[in-house]
Parts: C-alpha cells; sequence; structure tokens
C-alpha cells in the first residue's frame, strides 16, 4: 500500500468521529496497541528533541524499505507517533521523502502541527524523514 | 460552604479575555503562575498613555516628555509603597524578574573571590539557577544547594548547615512556582545576616498574593515581574537597599545612566537610573502602577482569602480521584496545586484539559531540579486567581476525572 493510500484510510476512520472526544479516544487506542520498542532501542540517542513527553524513534532497513519502530512515555503522544508509522512505515525511504502530511490536518489534529506545540509532531515528521534521508543515502 | 467576600461576577467583568471560548468552551484559565490576566484598568492605562502622553522621558523640555516622566515617576512610587520600600530610588524598573537577578548577580562579580560561597535553595526557577551558575563560572565561587524534606518543603537545618563566614550571597524564591509553597524567608533571611551575606528574595510568585514589606524583612534585593500581578509582560520590578544598589556596578552601559560621558572617562548617573540604561518600558512601567493599584483596591486580604477558598475546594476534590497525588502539599502554601496521576503523562492530561477549554501548565516549570528529587518527568499545575470561581473548580475537577477516565 503506498503512503498516499494509507493516509486516505487513516483518514477515512477519522472521519467516522463526531468530536475530539472520539478522535482522541481512537489516539489514545492506537497508542496503546503500538507494538512495544525493543527496549535496546530506547536510547539517549533515538529520543527526538522538541517534545515535553520523551519519544524513541528506531528505524531499520528490511530489504529496500525502512522499517519504524517508536514508543512515548505520553499515551496521546504515542498516539501520534502510531498515526506516523503506520503511514511511513516499510515503506522504500524516497517515498517517504517525498510524502506530504496534508492528512495530520485532516484527521482533526491540526492543533498538532504547530512547530511550538510541546508535542513534536513537526520533530517526529522531520526525524522520519531524517532517517530516510540516510537510508536513502546509503542504498544509492 | 466557601465563603467569599469579594464580588467576583464583577471582577470578572474587568477581565475581557475571561469572556472568551476556547476550542468551544468557555474559557477556564488555570495557569495564573505563568501569567496573569489583563483587567481593563491595564489595558485602558497603557492605551491612554500612547493615545495621549506618548514621549521619551528624563530629558525632554516639551510637556509631553514631563508628562511621561511624570507617569514614568508615579508608578516606581507605587511601587515604592507596595513594598514598603524606604525611598522611590530603591526601586529599579527592569524587564522582569529574570532581567533583575542578572542584574544582581552580575554586579556580584566584582566582589567575589575565588572559594566563595553563594547559597541557592532546590526550589528555585531556572531564572534564580543559572545567572549564579554563570557567575560561579566566572569567580570561582561555589555552589551550594538548600535541599528539599519530601513534603517540598526546605530543609532548613542543612541551610543553617550550609552557611559560613565565605557565605557571600543566598537567593531563595519567597513562594516555588512549581509547588506553590511558601517559603521562611524572615528565618532565612536572618540566618544569612548572621553570617554578614546578602539575600535576594525572588518574589514572581509570591507578589500575586502576599504584598512584601522590604523594610521589616531587612532584605537586600526583592523582585518581581508585572505580569504575574495583572500587569503587562517584559515589565517587572527590583528592590535593593540603597548602600547596595551604590556598591554594585552598572549592569549595562548606554543613555539614562550617565552623568558626564568622555572618551576618557564616564560618571554614571544616580540611582535609580544608574541601572536603567536606555529609554525604558515606559508604557510597561504605566501599567504596571495601574496593576498593582487595581489588585491593592480590590484588597490582598480578600484575594488570599478567596483563592485559598478555591484551593481548598479543589485539593479536596481532587484527593478523592484514584492515584492522584498533590506535590508540596502543605498549609502554608499559595493557591497552586501541582500533582500527578499514577500512570498518567502530565501531557496527556494537560492536552485534554485543553481540549476542555481548561488552560493548566504541564512540565518541569523551570524546575528540573525539584522533578529530579520526585524523579517525575513534571507534574500538572493548576494555579488560581482571585478572578476564578468554584463554578470553574467544578469543571476543573469534572475534567481532570473524564481526561484520567480516557487515559486510563
Amino acid at each position: 500500500m503506498s503512503i498516499a493510500t494509507e493516509q486516505a484510510e487513516i483518514v477515512s476512520e477519522f472521519s467516522m468521529f463526531d468530536d475530539w472526544m472520539q478522535r482522541y479516544e481512537y489516539m489514545i487506542e492506537l497508542g496503546k496497541s503500538l507494538p512495544l520498542i525493543d527496549q535496546a532501542h530506547k536510547t539517549d540517542d533515538n529520543v527526538i528533541k522538541g517534545c515535553q513527553s520523551k519519544v524513541w524513534v528506531h528505524a531499520e532497513l528490511d530489504d529496500d524499505k525502512i522499517v519504524f519502530t517508536a514508543d512515548s512515555d505520553a499515551i496521546i503522544t504515542k498516539g501520534i507517533i502510531a498515526i506516523l508509522i503506520r503511514a511511513f512505515s516499510n515503506q522504500p525511504p524516497k517515498e517517504i521523502l517525498a510524502a506530504e502530511t496534508h492528512f495530520i490536518d485532516e484527521i482533526g489534529l491540526k492543533e498538532h502541527l504547530s512547530p511550538t506545540r510541546a508535542n513534536g509532531l513537526v520533530s517526529m515528521i522531520k526525524q522520519l524523514k531524517m532517517y530516510a534521508l540516510a537510508y536513502q543515502t546509503q542504498l544509492s | 460552604m466557601y465563603s467569599t467576600t469579594i464580588d467576583i461576577s464583577q471582577i470578572r467583568a474587568d477581565f475581557p479575555i475571561l469572556q472568551r471560548q476556547v476550542n468551544g468552551q468557555p474559557l477556564v484559565y488555570l495557569d495564573n503562575a505563568a501569567t496573569s490576566q489583563t483587567p481593563l484598568a491595564v489595558i485602558d492605562a497603557i492605551s491612554d498613555y500612547y493615545k495621549h502622553t506618548n514621549a521619551n522621558i528624563h530629558r525632554g523640555v516639551h510637556a509631553l516628555s514631563q508628562e511621561a516622566t511624570d507617569q514614568f515617576e508615579a508608578a516606581r512610587q507605587k511601587i515604592q509603597t507596595h513594598f514598603n520600600a524606604a525611598q522611590a530610588h530603591e526601586i529599579i524598573f527592569t524587564s522582569g524578574t529574570t532581567h533583575s537577578i542578572n542584574l544582581v548577580a552580575n554586579g556580584f562579580a566584582s566582589f567575589l573571590e575565588k572559594g566563595d560561597e553563594l547559597i541557592v535553595s532546590t526550589l528555585e526557577h531556572h531564572a534564580n539557577i543559572v545567572p549564579w551558575q554563570m557567575l560561579c563560572e566566572r569567580t570561582g565561587a561555589q555552589l551550594k544547594v538548600i535541599p528539599i524534606n519530601e513534603n517540598g518543603t526546605l530543609d532548613m537545618s542543612v541551610y543553617a548547615d550550609l552557611l559560613g563566614d565565605r557565605t557571600k550571597v543566598v537567593f531563595v524564591n519567597h513562594v516555588s512556582n512549581a509547588l506553590g509553597i511558601i517559603n521562611p524567608i524572615e528565618e532565612i533571611i536572618e540566618e544569612a545576616h548572621a553570617f554578614g551575606a546578602a539575600v535576594l528574595i525572588d518574589g514572581a510568585q509570591a507578589t500575586p498574593h502576599i504584598i512584601p514589606d522590604v523594610q521589616a524583612l531587612d532584605v537586600e534585593f526583592y523582585t518581581t515581574s508585572a505580569h504575574k500581578i495583572c500587569g503587562p509582560t517584559g515589565m517587572g520590578a527590583l528592590y535593593g537597599k540603597e548602600a547596595w544598589l551604590r556598591k554594585l556596578p552598572p549592569y549595562q552601559g548606554g543613555g539614562e545612566m550617565i552623568d558626564q560621558v568622555t572618551f576618557d572617562k564616564t560618571t554614571y548617573a544616580d540611582l535609580p537610573h544608574k541601572f536603567e540604561a536606555g529609554t525604558p518600558n515606559i508604557a510597561g512601567g504605566v501599567g504596571f502602577g495601574a496593576a498593582v493599584d487595581y489588585m491593592n483596591n480590590i484588597g490582598f486580604d480578600a484575594i488570599a482569602a478567596h483563592e485559598n477558598d478555591l484551593m481548598r475546594h479543589a485539593t479536596e476534590k481532587l484527593r478523592k480521584i484514584e492515584g492522584l497525588h498533590i506535590y508540596g502539599d502543605v498549609d502554608n502554601k499559595v493557591a497552586v496545586i501541582s500533582f500527578n496521576v499514577e500512570g498518567l503523562h502530565p501531557y496527556d492530561i494537560g492536552t485534554l484539559l485543553d481540549k476542555m477549554g481548561i488552560a493548566v501548565r504541564t512540565g518541569h516549570h523551570c524546575c528540573q531540579p525539584i522533578m529530579d528529587h520526585f524523579q517525575i518527568p513534571g507534574t500538572v499545575r493548576a494555579s488560581f486567581a482571585f478572578y476564578n470561581t468554584h463554578e470553574e473548580v467544578e469543571r476543573f475537577i469534572a475534567g481532570v476525572e473524564k481526561a484520567v477516565g480516557m487515559l486510563r
């Protein structure tokens, strides 16, 4: 599935909710069901700066695709990173680098897109793309 | 059950921002320890100043300049009276508490020698730690830290042990911004003086609730920020004993702070101008004066009584929430409640409260040493002001319950 298709699917899931509470409850659920990251990857090097909560992201190459795993000590942040991982994981670096992130706005989380917001969504996206850039360089 | 002696609905009408909605709900503003809201009396004073008086001060021959100077100096006298300082020139206008502390810490560089000691408390805001650490790096002086007890209060017996003949200055906040605890500053000052040490009190969190009497305290330096007490941002005051202000070298050079300038030697202006280089925040000063008047018109006794009522109400209800822990839960505190719920991150609770129109602060509150002491990433902090209501406390409690329910 392409990133765009995956994002469209996420948008359609979120469109079923009428209010913020349902959206956040779903995000909390996504956060809780995020697969556990290997403890060995929860290092200070893997912590994303700019978040009030701690977020760890690890990336590794599986054939020519990047597999992301992540964790956070805050559950809403974990939900956000779970959404991002669903959209970007198991994709080639080139596709990740080219991907748009409008879907965040469309699922009603626009307020989290502000670079000054303490949750660091913008930093998370940047970090995922940095990994993609690094692997892209390695592959070419 | 919860008595009030002030007319809250009348007071709330003075604050336009309290009428607005956030995320589709009427705003419940409980982040007053970060910044207080601004009443019309202050907004109008600033606006009137720009509409009718705006000019540069202290040097003009024209009428506007004189009027602006009079208003700015009248504001200084209001702060002097409010702090009960002996003289108006002992009040230095600064951009806020951070500026004030940097001004004093920088001045101490001239007196300190390697091996001298400074005493700070664990409860300090980073603004009352970092300038002194920088001073230590410059001078070779040593920073000693007063630890806290399990309940968050200062361990005064260790303080007594830390004091010595090499102690030059002690700097402590009057009220902890992260926990709301009122520190025993009278005792701290008295014991420091026994060793000839000077004391700086960071009053940023105390002045919204308590009137400091700098002469009764016999303190060398006391400082606050206007925006904590209904005034504008970018404005603050530093009280210093005259002898100390004369002893400290100027902090910044420029206009306003000089007496004579030649390329051979410049002599400095008298107090308070020696510390007020450049065109000051004149409108900010006018607004600060109006804010102090506004608060005094309501009355600090009535303010404290109502805020403490709100805090008791909220504390009682919060304690009933399973797994909720309040940090610094002692009697002697201002209307600040810092808490966590077992297994939940403060950020999650704060985010959900925001969706319900309730503004609280989450995080380390610029006090990482306190968070390290409790071994937590941060807390949720609700801080109350005299314009908050018991209905808002109820909405806050319901909000916390709802957030906890969603997160568990």
